[in-house]
């Protein structure tokens, strides 16, 4: 069995003097998808951040494919893992193709132009998100939602085994929503690929994670199989709020107090 | 790839055709024969003297200083995210026009007044440098807090300050000096000879920044992004910040403080263009010499004798081309 896409040992992530995530230890194989829940401020982006080596740990380790996130090489770290952050400062004009062939800068050599490869894996990323035909539109034209997807399209074109996305579908309708997890997770199984996003919508983590993170404002992080984790009183603990689980139509359903 | 060498071979056309029409015009005007004779064989005669000793230096610092600050104003652009930002907007112009102006008020020749200018720019360089060295050391960006608005504001602040102190240099200036001051100021290429350094660096800047010039368009994206694709964020922002400070310290030492260039030019190329760093580093280097030849040319020659400082023509003809393209495209800036 080869090493883990993403692993952490005993990992601490202090901000501001609060101490956000306490011992964490996770491994997150190939086909596996992860969500991660917790409050707003729990850390959840912030333990993003330092998986993408955006910033350093305050304890403990990370691994990606088995070496030391600081041991990685900037363009081999882009081709083992993909990050969607949170939002997108467009500060000048460009087109969505060129937004979205950015995800192949790591493979092009120094010299290289983006050639017809490139475009053709830019237009089939474009089209998983359903933006096909949206890629002479300029960037800075689009709604909240059209950004976030040609983001997420660039982390397609970007091809690489582990992706991080913090809260992909934010800004997403719910068709939108529902496809882009859906994507996702047949990234996870049929190539192998492994996720981990952060969401808010308990019952779309339910219905598309087969693996959870929950982190509470106590520091402590419960982690597991989705069903062991996403239990009412974990999820009430974590959050304050009482929350019920239903199952209904065939799924399991969180509805809050 | 053959789109970028399209646009550059047009633009070092319109830089010859331009480097043709300034060595011809201003108080002696030659045909197209006599240029060509003067210039193939300058020794023996008048017109040739002209223009190997006087309008070719000249034209070359024009041109040399026109690249340098489209260049540098484009890589601040990108160093700093902001469509707004040009060379001078992280305090270095002021810096240097401290020290030029220094120099003059104290009586001093036009020898020290350029070496005022290079150490005035150098001090502004280090003091930005090292009051943002925070975000140019650290390892990586800290997520989407860019590291960018802290560097803005730290250089707009120093401008403010140097700007307070060159105020404060022209009160107390006697009248007899006030006016080569002023000219230093706006930007005047009169008598700057020198353009083998600005030549020189624009050349070191271009070989420089070219490489990396996919890993500026990625960096624009913003630094968390860029760092998610593979880009090392650090060490490129240290490298374009350190490039384009050479650039303007050299062109302000050359020329004074020219504006309007290296706001405009790269802008105008992007409005146009695209905002491909590849192609447009080149060719903001070519446009940027080419406006400011003419520029300068017309500033000689407009009311010879009596010549105008360079700056006052490039916004004067500057500005209104630019809002013509800008109103032309209302869904790009």
């Amino acid at each position: 069995m080869s090493a883990p896409l993403l692993e952490a040992q005993n990992l601490s992530l202090r901000v501001g003097g609060r101490t956000l995530v306490r011992e964490l230890s996770f491994r997150l194989g190939a086909g596996e998808v992860w969500c991660m829940l917790g409050p707003n401020g729990a850390g959840k982006t912030t333990f993003l951040h330092t998986a993408v080596g955006l910033r350093e740990a305050q304890g403990g380790a990370l691994r990606l494919a088995g070496r030391a996130l600081v041991d990685w090489h900037a363009t081999d770290a882009a081709r083992q893992r993909g990050f969607l952050p949170q939002t997108f400062h467009d500060a000048f004009s460009a087109s969505v193709l060129e937004s979205v062939m950015l995800g192949r800068h790591p493979y092009l050599s120094r010299w290289q132009w983006e050639g017809e490869d490139e475009r053709e894996i830019a237009l089939a990323a474009l089209a998983a998100v359903d933006l096909a035909g949206f890629e002479r539109r300029d960037v800075l034209t689009l709604s909240g939602g059209e950004r976030q997807r040609v983001g997420l399209a660039a982390l397609l074109a970007q091809d690489a085994p582990l992706l991080l996305l913090d809260e992909p579908v934010s800004h997403l309708d719910l068709h939108h929503q529902v496809l882009v997890l859906e994507h996702l997770g047949e990234l996870a199984r049929a190539r192998g690929k492994g996720v981990l996003f952060t969401v808010h919508d308990l019952n779309l983590a339910a219905r598309f994670a087969s693996h959870a993170l929950l982190l509470t404002p106590q520091g402590v992080v419960r982690q597991g199989p989705i069903g062991e984790v996403m239990t009412e009183a974990a999820l009430c603990a974590a959050f304050g709020h009482r929350v019920t689980r239903l199952e209904a139509a065939g799924r399991t359903l969180f509805v809050p107090e | 790839m053959r789109r970028a060498l399209s646009i550059w071979l047009t633009l070092a056309g319109v830089a010859l055709a331009a480097f043709a029409f300034a060595l011809a015009a201003g108080s002696v005007r030659l045909a197209p024969l006599e240029l060509l004779q003067a210039l193939s064989s300058p020794g023996d005669s008048l017109t040739g003297e002209i223009v190997m000793r006087l309008r070719l230096p000249r034209a070359l610092a024009a041109f040399a200083v026109g690249g340098l600050l489209a260049l540098a104003g484009a890589l601040m652009q990108v160093l700093l995210r902001n469509p707004l930002a040009d060379p001078y907007v992280l305090g270095l112009s002021g810096g240097a026009a401290v020290g030029a102006l220094g120099a003059m008020l104290a009586g001093l020749g036009a020898f020290a007044a350029n070496l005022g200018a290079v150490g005035g720019a150098l001090a502004a360089n280090l003091l930005v440098f090292a009051l943002a060295r925070r975000d140019f050391m650290r390892r990586q960006a800290f997520g989407a807090l860019d590291a960018s608005p802290r560097l803005l504001l730290t250089g707009v602040i120093m401008a403010a300050g140097w700007g307070a102190v060159i105020t404060l240099m022209l009160t107390l200036a006697p009248e007899a000096r006030l006016r080569g001051m002023l000219f230093w100021l706006m930007g005047d290429l009169n008598g700057a000879e020198s353009w083998a350094p600005a030549m020189l660096v624009l050349a070191v800047a271009l070989g420089a920044t070219y490489p990396v010039a996919r890993d500026l368009n990625v960096l624009l994206r913003g630094e968390a992004l860029a760092h998610a694709f593979g880009v090392r964020v650090a060490p490129l922002r240290r490298t374009i910040y350190l490039v384009a400070s050479v650039a303007t310290a050299l062109a302000v030492t050359t020329a004074g403080a020219i504006g309007f260039v290296g706001l405009v030019v790269p802008h105008a190329l992007r409005l146009g263009l695209g905002n491909d760093q590849r192609m447009l580093l080149p060719a903001s280097a070519l446009a940027g010499g080419t406006l400011l030849l003419v520029a300068d040319t017309a500033a000689r020659s407009l009311l010879a004798p009596q010549q105008l400082p360079v700056g006052v023509i490039t916004a004067l003809v500057g500005v209104p081309v630019f809002m013509v393209l800008l109103m032309r495209n209302p869904g790009r800036t």
